[in-house]
């Protein structure tokens, strides 16, 4: 009998295939974007702490100026760092692996008919093994180099798409404002970051032929610091505050001109956000969901009116008001756990157009889409109670005069 | 149901039995105090004018309505006191319904809607099949077996309405205005069916018309005036 009635059941709904459809669409959209937001959002988490990995967990960095989230005067003028305090503060404390100072601007950078807008990093090569950048090609900086301030530079290989296209770019020179500078190495790419910016972006002198040829002063904009294996960041941070302190002259009592952040924490608080935005989403993703029971009712109860003579005729010939009403539940089911079904497709689908736009990595979740698809079922008995109990009630003799 | 062989009552005794609309001023006796017997392998036709109780006692009869006051007795059951799923099962075994309107599922083969009635007797797939199929070659149909209804004539519908009420094999088939919506050729074709359900199975047919040829195809003639049994008696053909 109730395998009848589910036969009957997927009868009927591909009688009217097309209002079927359109019935279970709120369905499909909430189930989907539901499955959707939280497998993107796992993803996005996975790439954040994936991201912090790779990042290195031991890297901090320190930044003129307070911490922005914290608060505190803004624009006043700030001192900033020199590459003789990167040097004292590498020097000074043990617990450092290795500081680079960068001085950071954007240029336009041109080869041949190409040219692109791009981030300038000044350093040395400590930044290399500070932020982990390995060589693709060619090579890292000399000592002269770096001393004399050559015009040579390592690009990313954004820059090296952009410019080069397929053409090594080892050997080549590419204008920077007024200088012309060879190409020395290209870095292995690393793709987007945690924040959604291209890392690969960028071009990478010696840190005093950026000052002079580019920014045109002696200023760094931050430190780039690895802390020691084993050492906790913690600990390396508290050291770093009070030797700059010491550094920058500032006396008891005075607030702190520069910030040490520490990547750690800031994976933590971004993964954070990821999840309560994936809460949130997914919340009204969960609301659609209620709309699209909504409509399942809506439809069902039209499909009752419409069909009040087969319910008489079926009353007539000795259907008991339970299977008349078990009828119409399991075809809102069926119709709902359809919705179910095709909007976990779709889900899994946008969820994977959304990881490989993202680039982070697809993960799928069993259990919502264990939920997802209870869910539907459970909107499907909710809302489909209603109308069926409507067509248990009717009086067949008043059913079978409707026309 | 009551063993039918326990009981010296006929197949059905209505005794008394009333159907009232509405209250007070508006009241309507559709059914006024009627007395009927009718003994098993009858051919019985029920006729008056409209609004004379016909169509009342048509349901009565078949479970559909239950009376206001009265006894009506089938198989020797007391059946106006029964609930609304018990008088369900009574239909599902024991009758069978014609409708004016052939009254079959649009988009659904002739034979799926013979099947109808037997899925919820519960038989299995391969029996229903064979009944069903049986039942339509019985009106004649059965090479139409697949086919939907608006592929068939008027007459081929009702057809297939009679075996649908035959195929859940009743012992008394309801036909409310069979003929109705049929033409007098296909009228006669259609109660010759009937005719010989009653005279080869024995089955207890009552039917509903006002169309007097048609009656003549019964045996007893029931004629009813405002929701009372004017004249009880053999048509021609019996006579």
């Amino acid at each position: 009998m109730l395998w009848e009635t589910v036969k009957l059941a997927v009868q009927a709904i591909f009688r009217n295939a097309l209002r079927s459809f359109l019935t279970v669409l709120g369905i499909v959209i909430g189930v989907g974007a539901v499955i959707a937001m939280v497998t993107v959002g796992q993803g996005s988490t996975e790439q954040v702490t994936a991201d912090v990995e790779k990042l290195g967990t031991n890297m901090l960095m320190v930044m003129p100026g307070q911490d922005a989230m914290e608060g505190g005067p803004v624009g006043t003028a700030v001192q900033l760092f020199s590459i003789r305090m990167n040097d004292l503060l590498e020097e000074e404390l043990g617990v450092i692996e290795v500081s680079a100072p960068l001085s950071m601007g954007r240029a336009r950078v041109v080869f041949g008919n190409e040219n692109r807008r791009t981030d300038m990093v000044g350093t040395d090569n400590r930044y290399f093994s500070a932020a982990q950048w390995e060589v693709e090609r060619g090579r890292l900086f000399d000592v002269t180099e770096l001393q004399s301030g050559k015009p040579v530079c390592v690009i990313g290989e954004t820059v090296r798409k952009d410019l080069f296209g397929t053409s090594d770019p080892i050997g080549e020179e590419i204008r920077i404002q007024t200088l012309s500078c060879e190409v020395i190495g290209l870095l292995k790419s690393k793709g987007a970051s945690t924040f959604g910016s291209d890392q690969d972006d960028f071009v990478i002198m010696p840190i005093r032929t950026f000052q002079r040829r580019i920014a045109g002063n002696t200023d760094v904009s931050l430190f780039i610091v690895s802390v020691r294996d084993g050492v906790d960041t913690e600990r390396a941070k508290t050291e770093i505050e009070a030797v700059m302190r010491d550094l920058r002259r500032i006396g008891r009592g005075e607030e702190d001109d520069f910030t040490v952040m520490d990547m750690k924490q800031l994976a933590t608080m971004l993964s954070g956000i990821t999840g309560i935005l994936t809460g949130l989403l997914s919340a009204v993703a969960a609301v659609s969901l209620l709309v699209g029971g909504i409509g399942i009712m809506n439809i069902m109860l039209v499909s009752v009116t419409e069909r009040t003579r087969e319910i008489g005729i079926r009353l007539a010939i000795g259907a008991q008001a339970w299977q008349v009403l078990l009828q119409f539940l399991v075809e809102a089911i069926i119709l709902s756990l359809f919705g179910g079904l095709i909007g976990i497709v779709v889900g899994l689908g946008m969820g994977l157009l959304g990881a490989n736009m993202l680039s982070i990595p697809f993960r799928p979740d069993p259990q919502i889409v264990l939920l997802a698809f209870a869910f539907s079922a459970a909107v499907g008995v909710v809302f489909g109670f209603f109308p069926a109990r409507r067509a248990a009630r009717l009086n067949p003799i008043d059913a079978l005069r409707r026309e | 149901m009551a063993d039918p062989a326990s009981t010296d009552l006929p197949l059905i005794r209505l005794r008394d039995i009333s159907r009232v609309y509405g209250m007070g001023e508006a009241e309507v006796r559709a059914l006024d105090g009627i007395n009927l017997d009718i003994e098993k392998g009858e051919f019985v036709a029920i006729m008056g004018p409209s609004g004379s109780g016909k169509s009342t006692a048509m349901n009565v009869l078949g479970c559909l309505d239950v009376p206001t006051s009265g006894q009506y007795h089938f198989n020797g059951v007391e059946v106006a006191h029964l609930t609304q799923d018990q008088r369900a099962l009574l239909r599902r075994h024991y009758l069978g319904f014609i409708f004016q309107g052939y009254n079959l599922l649009p988009r659904t083969s002739a034979l799926q809607n013979v099947e109808l009635p037997l899925i919820y007797k519960g038989l299995g797939r391969a029996e229903r099949h064979a009944a069903a199929t049986e039942a339509l070659a019985k009106v004649g149909l059965a090479h139409r077996a697949s086919h939907d209804p608006s592929e068939l004539s008027g007459g081929q519908q009702q057809r297939v309405a009679i075996a649908r009420a035959l195929a859940g094999n009743p012992q008394v088939i309801l036909a409310d205005e069979p003929t109705g919506n049929l033409d007098t050729k296909l009228s006669a074709e259609i109660m010759e069916v009937l005719q010989k359900l009653n005279e080869e199975d024995g089955l207890t047919i009552i039917m509903v018309t006002h169309e007097a040829d048609m009656a003549e195809f019964a045996h007893r003639l029931i004629w009813m005036v405002d929701g009372r049994i004017e004249r009880d008696g053999r048509t021609s053909r019996a006579a």
